[in-house]
């Protein structure tokens, strides 16, 4: 298994309203698995992600990355360990306004001080993989919707990640945009990326190799479709 | 690409949000500038003043008076000469120049006159009206601190070149012994040339022949005795206790300043002093506080920009020392233009608003830097830390 969780908790708290957001979550994520998380609104699915990628403390359980127990590190190598081992998908796209798509796309390597020409040409390499080769000089506001989401999948490879966690990568994308995402990051896990994605989608759920559906904090169904 | 190029593409996006913060500094580190300058230029007048005076400090034998020194009774104490070497070994801060002298009342051609005696190598002509071509040494600078700023005022003329069979003789001392230049004087059977006949000066030196000290002590058998030793202290010096400081050397003397003129002025100088690092230190925390609002104000704009790159792997010391790069630029621009700013004001109207010819200080270019870019650094050191606390999670949901 690449990741794994053991009765993962969190407990949202507000003038004394506590929510149970994951509650006793045990998921396991093969390596090169394409894992679609499914559920309603505030069942949380993007609360899971956030644990799992270390932006959220966990109230209790454990999250195991492979021999790394994410749960015990310190926020500096959390952070360390997120960067050389994740890659992020949001449905916002999250680039930086000011930089490139190249330079965005290089953000995570200058994150891990690997700094150099090297990095651009990784980055115009990635653009290239994602179909935008042409746009490396762009910024995100001259791009569209759909051209800025695959510079942000182009990003979460930068540091050859373990594993890309996506939120929800086509909410904001029309059907036919929405597809090419999706077929993007098939293909990807076709090359071995394992993949976690949560979203809404049906069309986009039925992508994946294994689905899980939370409801409430709890996963209610884990669905592995025969090929 | 790396993070300072980020940083600084994050400033030229965003340069219009910067611009109060960047003005604050910028006219804080003006006004310190100007004061500072002013404050020097101030300084250098009353230096000027100080060094127009001649000697300002002068040394008697303990129960002598300053008629005493004036009058040159024959009976007029002495101490030995031997102080000068002591006033010399001390390396008291501020002396500028040591004359010791020697005065006696004598009679040439039945015509009283006061004989003095000088050294030529120390003997100050601190009246301006002592001008003696071919006999001006390279320059005393009284007011060492302001560099190549030096007023050529400030320059002192020092005898170097009377020669033992030498004298020179006051316009009245002249007038009344009926000598010129290039004539000859018999003092106590010795006869010297007149190498000069001295300008008027207004003072009792008027009224005096001048030869070497050394010539006249053996000349009237008074061994290595000296009737006074004048100082050209720093004004300063003076004002930081020049005097108390002679003392000290010299227990068995009389030190009595006489520069009471200037000491206002002196005074006045350390007030604005005073002043101007009290106005630093108000624009320092004016500018600080200014340079925070500035920047809590970008971090709270940039919130979801920061939950990107925490997601992204940068840990909160990564966050803060983005920030603080932002604050280095800042800091740096905001540095440099006040330095010019507050130089080109100061300087423009110095001399009609002030009355001062004002220079240019060059060495608070890099202090100007340097202590905006602190200023800068202090200021933002608060929500630098704030916004590595960000909570990433919650920053990269609001849209």
């Amino acid at each position: 298994m690449l990741l794994t969780t053991e009765n993962l908790c969190k407990r949202y708290e507000r003038n004394e309203v506590a929510v149970d957001a994951l509650l006793n979550v045990a998921i396991g994520i093969p390596e090169g698995a394409f894992v679609t998380v499914t559920g309603p609104s505030g069942s949380g699915k993007t609360t899971l992600l956030l644990t799992l990628a270390g932006l959220l403390t966990p109230t209790a359980g454990r999250i195991q990355f492979r021999d790394t127990e994410l749960t015990a590190l310190t926020d500096a190598k959390l952070a360390a360990f997120r960067r050389d081992h994740m890659g992020f998908v949001m449905q916002n796209f999250s680039l930086v306004p000011y930089l490139s798509a190249r330079e965005n796309v290089a953000l995570p390597i200058a994150l891990g001080r690997k700094v150099g020409k090297d990095q651009l040409q990784r980055a115009d390499q990635l653009l290239d993989r994602v179909g935008l080769a042409d746009r490396a000089a762009h910024l995100p506001r001259e791009l569209s919707a759909g051209q800025q989401q695959r510079v942000a999948i182009a990003r979460s490879l930068a540091n050859e990640p373990d594993l890309v966690l996506a939120d929800e990568p086509t909410g904001n994308l029309d059907p036919r945009l929405a597809r090419d995402i999706l077929d993007l990051l098939e293909a990807l896990n076709g090359d071995g990326m394992t993949i976690l994605m949560v979203t809404h989608s049906p069309e986009a759920a039925a992508r994946g190799t294994q689905r899980v559906h939370l409801e409430r904090g709890q996963i209610v169904e884990v669905a592995q479709p025969t090929a | 690409m790396n993070l300072v190029s980020v940083a600084w593409k994050e400033i030229c996006h965003r340069r219009s949000s910067l611009v109060s913060g960047l003005i604050a500094i910028t006219l804080g580190i003006a006004v310190i500038v100007g004061i500072r300058t002013v404050t020097k230029a101030s300084e250098h007048a009353v230096a000027v003043k100080l060094d127009s005076l001649g000697a300002n400090v002068l040394v008697l034998p303990q129960g002598a008076t300053v008629d005493d020194y004036h009058t040159a009774d024959i009976d007029a104490p002495t101490f030995p000469e031997e102080y000068v070497e002591r006033m010399i070994s001390s390396a008291l801060l501020g002396v500028e120049n040591i004359s010791p002298k020697l005065t006696r009342r004598i009679k040439i051609d039945d015509t009283k006159v006061v004989l003095t005696g000088i050294l030529p190598d120390n003997e100050v002509a601190s009246k301006p009206t002592w001008q003696i071509e071919g006999n001006i040494t390279p320059e005393h600078n009284c007011a060492g601190d302001i560099g190549q700023n030096a007023d050529p005022r400030l320059k002192r003329e020092v005898i170097e070149t009377l020669c033992e069979d030498e004298c020179l003789v006051g316009v009245d001392a002249a007038t009344r012994l009926g000598v010129q230049a290039g004539g000859t004087l018999e003092v106590e059977g010795t006869k010297l040339s007149v190498s000069k006949i001295l300008p008027a000066t207004g003072t009792v030196d008027d009224d005096r022949v001048f030869m070497h000290l050394h010539v006249m002590q053996e000349l009237l058998g008074i061994g290595s005795q000296v009737s006074a030793i004048e100082v050209m202290g720093c004004c300063s010096a003076i004002s930081d206790g020049l005097l108390s400081k002679l003392r000290n050397v010299l227990p068995d003397t009389r030190v009595t300043g006489i520069a009471q003129i200037v000491s206002t002025q002196i005074e006045t100088n350390r007030m604005m002093d005073r002043i101007s690092w009290g106005v630093l230190l108000l624009v320092l925390l004016i500018g600080g506080l200014s340079i925070g609002n500035t920047m809590w104000a970008n971090v709270n704009r940039r919130r979801r920009e920061i939950g990107v790159l925490r997601m992204l792997g940068a840990s909160r010391s990564r966050i803060i020392g983005m920030l603080m790069l932002k604050a280095v630029v800042l800091g740096v621009a905001g540095g440099f233009f006040g330095y010019v700013l507050g130089t080109v004001f100061v300087v423009g109207m110095g001399p009609g608003t002030l009355g001062l010819n004002v220079g240019v200080l060059p060495g608070w270019f890099l202090i100007s830097l340097g202590l905006a870019t602190a200023v800068a650094l202090i200021g933002s050191l608060l929500p630098a830390y704030l916004a590595s606390q960000f909570d990433p999670s919650t920053n990269m949901q609001e849209l």
